[in-house]
């Protein structure tokens, strides 16, 4: 095997790491040439806080698809934690209570996930498949196939966490996550072990690493990141949808293949997947200001993803 | 050419007189880059001959091969088949001047018959694409009949047949294609003796009948039983050929290596001190069955046998990997249970993968994770892994190990394999593992990196460690342990002092291990 020499891969890793943060600052600049209010106070915070939940989806899909896995019902669980908060509030209790019933909701389904993965070997894909069927089910069946509305006044705590200001309390509880989580995946014991699963599940077994616990943690965790979602989902709109977030698990996967993740698995950087996700809200904002048709966003979308994979290819 | 003509003898009868070598490489060189694979390699094959080309690995074999098989063109030297030039531009060029391979992941429809795999792409037609199957029948006759009594039924579903018949059924598939040369490459790694031997009957009769097979195997027993001459790669340069008869496995080990047998093992004087490790009765499904070893301190046990006679299972079991059926083991006088690896390395048992790119190692992530994976504890601070400790273990396993390495963080995969291979022995040392299980310590390594490695086991047995050691290659075996037992149908045989054994006592215990107890 021909050894590369050391600083030409270093520069390689960088530009790799580089490479979302690269295109963020491309497709900013396109549309800042296009339209300047693109560049403007007002859009310029709206993108983030409207990543807020794809970006709280991504930080799970990171461990998940760093594992070597992949979730699929992020978006059916979104609506259902949504579903059951508002449940919660319309039963008249408060937000504080709500919000761990939705995060718990989105947990437990993460639970099933790794339990279905771990302990009967169903492949990611397919377990995760089910539940996102059997997630969007239950999210209907629990308001009969309607919205559930509580009271404005119980959900206004909720709205006010994703207020257009730089200072939107959910901003600031996604960016202080995902700091966390980037430590966590990079530097403590259960995100190398997440990292080793993913880039060979034979070897972690072989040094002794729980992997089935470790999976079922890896799930739960994004289970439990996707409920948090489902809240502030609930906050943003008002109601609890159960069709809401309808296909939402594709911007997860999609953000957090961008932010310079393998679906092979054993590597993933939060705040690459996080660029990811401000990379696709960019997007469809400036396509919203140029008055570009969502068709052509979609293309566009589209073609970012397949053009961040090929990357992935040619780094082998 | 339309008509399935015997090949060989069709071949031969146009050159009666003056008889060319059938294959002459002459000076054959290649560079990939800064690298040169193969430096003015010669090659000479006669019809008719089994002719062995022996190397380690990394000594050049494939990349000749390549070359052979139009896969790679070479930068200089020429090549003649039967005394004509021979240059081709393409694997199809090579196969339509009759050269084929025979791969061990073949290339075979299993369920379709013998018969129609041997005719597939090349099917003989009748007006309205209808197949003509007498012709059919009759081509592949021909091919099979080249192969004497030992050829498979023509009308076998290919799935149905054993891993040696369908590499029978792509020789006949070649020989169809009028090939003239055919290349093995370590076609009996994963065949059972019975298997084995109705291959080398079947290439005998084939180079009765005039076709040319290059033999390419590590078994250097079964080279000695089945070619008539051999040539010796080392570092892409040709450093040795003759005749078989007249030289032996020995004098090919040392050819190989490019140094004598000595220098090939260096000995590190080391004493077997206390018991440490008691297998009594070890048992998992299929095999191995009812294994007893007892190992001690500063000894090196081998194992030697066939593949699939249980040898890896056997360590996979004994580490937990694998679940145990009946058995006890005994840890310094103890027994000791264990749920899995992670029980094992709390007792201090260490298990090197004998697939070191799929087990061994996670090859994208760095050295310093792939050191410290199983044993995190001493390099993390207050819950953290600490870059700077990491690196420091680093820098120390490498200093010890000697490995060479251009940044802690850089992708295990970067490596070469006898340093990816030291990476995974010094997680292993890290862990503070007492029992080592090796298991193909020195696949896919140059020989360089393989002496480092015999050094090593040496130098741990003297240090105290006990190491369990399964091998393939039986020279190396001999070289390193103390003591050797021969695994045979999952069953171990008794453990002997390293000089009471011979390389060719050690093959026929792998190949009739248990007849032989009973006879």
């Amino acid at each position: 095997m021909p050894e590369v020499s050391p600083s030409r891969a270093r520069v390689r890793r960088l530009l790799e790491r580089l490479a979302p943060l690269i295109g963020l600052l491309v497709v900013g600049a396109v549309f800042a040439s296009l339209e300047p209010a693109f560049l403007s106070a007002r859009n310029l915070v709206t993108i983030p806080v409207q990543t807020v939940v794809v970006a709280l989806g991504a930080i799970g899909m990171t461990f998940v698809i760093a594992s070597g896995g992949i979730d699929l019902s992020v978006g059916s669980v979104i609506a259902l934690a949504s579903m059951a908060g508002a449940t919660v509030l319309r039963a008249g209790h408060s937000v504080w209570l709500a919000v761990p019933a939705a995060i718990l909701a989105g947990a437990l389904f993460g639970f099933l996930n790794g339990a279905l993965i771990a302990g009967l070997r169903i492949v990611p894909f397919i377990a995760t498949l089910g539940t996102m069927g059997i997630a969007r089910g239950l999210a209907k069946w629990i308001g009969g196939e309607r919205t559930i509305e509580p009271d404005p006044e119980a959900v206004a705590p909720l709205a006010d966490l994703l207020v257009k200001s730089w200072t939107a309390p959910g901003l600031l509880i996604t960016a202080g996550l995902a700091i966390f989580f980037a430590v966590v995946l990079a530097r403590t014991v259960f995100g190398v072990h997440t990292l080793a699963i993913g880039s060979s599940e034979a070897t972690a077994r072989l040094c002794g690493i729980a992997v089935g616990k470790r999976k079922v943690q890896i799930y739960a965790l994004a289970g439990a990141l996707a409920g948090l979602a489902g809240a502030l989902q609930l906050g943003r709109v008002g109601v609890g949808d159960p069709t809401a977030a309808l296909g939402l698990e594709l911007d997860v996967i999609a953000a957090v293949v961008i932010g310079g993740a393998s679906l092979n698995g054993g590597t993933g950087s939060i705040l690459g997947s996080l660029l990811g996700a401000l990379l696709m809200a960019s997007l469809a904002t400036g396509c919203n200001l140029v008055g570009v048709p969502t068709y052509v966003q979609e293309i566009l979308i589209g073609t970012i993803i397949v053009a961040a994979v090929s990357l992935d290819r040619l780094r082998g | 050419m339309a008509e399935a003509v015997p090949p060989g003898i069709g071949v031969q009868a146009l050159s009666p007189s003056v008889q060319a070598p059938r294959l002459r490489m002459q000076g054959v060189t290649k560079s990939f880059g800064p690298i040169t694979a193969l430096d003015g390699v010669d090659l000479v094959v006669e019809p008719g001959e089994v002719h062995a080309l022996l190397g380690e690995n990394g000594a050049g074999k494939s990349t000749l091969m390549k070359v052979l098989s139009g896969a790679h063109a070479p930068d200089e030297g020429t090549l003649e088949l039967d005394g004509q030039p021979y240059a081709p531009r393409g694997p199809v060029e090579a196969r339509d001047a009759g050269v084929a391979m025979i791969y061990q992941e073949l290339n075979l429809a299993p369920a379709l018959t013998v018969e129609e795999n041997i005719v597939l792409g090349t099917e003989p037609s009748r007006s309205g694409g209808r197949i003509d199957r007498a012709e059919r029948r009759s081509i592949a006759a021909k091919a099979l009949g080249l192969l004497g009594p030992g050829a498979p039924d023509p009308a076998a579903r290919v799935a149905d047949l054993s891993p040696a018949a369908r590499q029978l059924v792509e020789v006949a598939r070649a020989l169809a294609a009028q090939a003239r040369v055919i290349v093995f490459d370590e076609p009996t790694s994963s065949l059972g003796r019975g298997d084995a031997e109705q291959l080398f009957s079947c290439v005998r009769t084939l180079a009765a009948n005039g076709v040319s097979v290059i033999w390419i195997s590590h078994f250097l027993e079964e080279v000695a039983d089945v070619a008539a001459a051999f040539t010796v790669l080392r570092d892409g340069k040709t450093v040795g050929a003759g005749e078989v008869a007249s030289t032996g496995p020995d004098h090919w080990v040392s050819l190989m290596a490019g140094r004598s047998v000595e220098e090939l093992f260096p000995r590190v004087p080391h004493e077997p001190g206390e018991v440490l490790l008691e297998l009594d009765g070890l048992s998992a499904d299929p095999v191995p069955s009812g294994v007893g070893i007892t190992l001690r301190r500063g000894e090196i046990l081998g194992i030697s046998g066939l593949v699939g006679a249980g040898r890896t299972e056997l360590l996979r079991a004994l580490f937990a990997l694998d679940p145990v059926v009946a058995g006890e083991v005994r840890i310094a006088g103890a027994v000791a249970a264990a749920k899995g690896p992670a029980d094992r390395l709390a007792q201090g048992v260490g298990l090197l993968s004998e697939d070191r790119k799929v087990e061994g190692l996670a090859l994208n992530l760095s050295i310093a994770t792939n050191l410290c994976l199983s044993r995190p504890g001493p390099v993390l601070r207050r819950g953290m892994f600490s870059r700077a400790a990491q690196s420091r273990a680093v820098a120390d396993w490498a200093s010890r190990l000697g490995l060479r390495f251009s940044s802690p963080w850089q992708s295990v995969g970067e490596l070469s394999g006898g340093n990816q291979q030291k990476v995974a022995i010094a997680r292993l040392l890290h862990h503070d593992c007492d029992v080592l299980l090796f298991d193909e310590p020195t696949r896919g390594i140059d020989v360089g990196a393989k002496v480092e490695v015999y050094r090593l086991m040496g130098e741990l047995a003297a240090s105290g460690k006990a190491l369990l050691v399964v091998s393939s290659y039986n020279p190396e075996l001999l070289g390193v342990c103390d003591r050797i037992a021969v695994m045979h149908r999952g069953r171990l045989g008794e453990a002997r002092p390293s000089g009471q054994w011979t390389e060719h006592e050690l093959l026929d215990a792998a190949t009739r291990g248990a007849d032989l107890e009973h006879a």
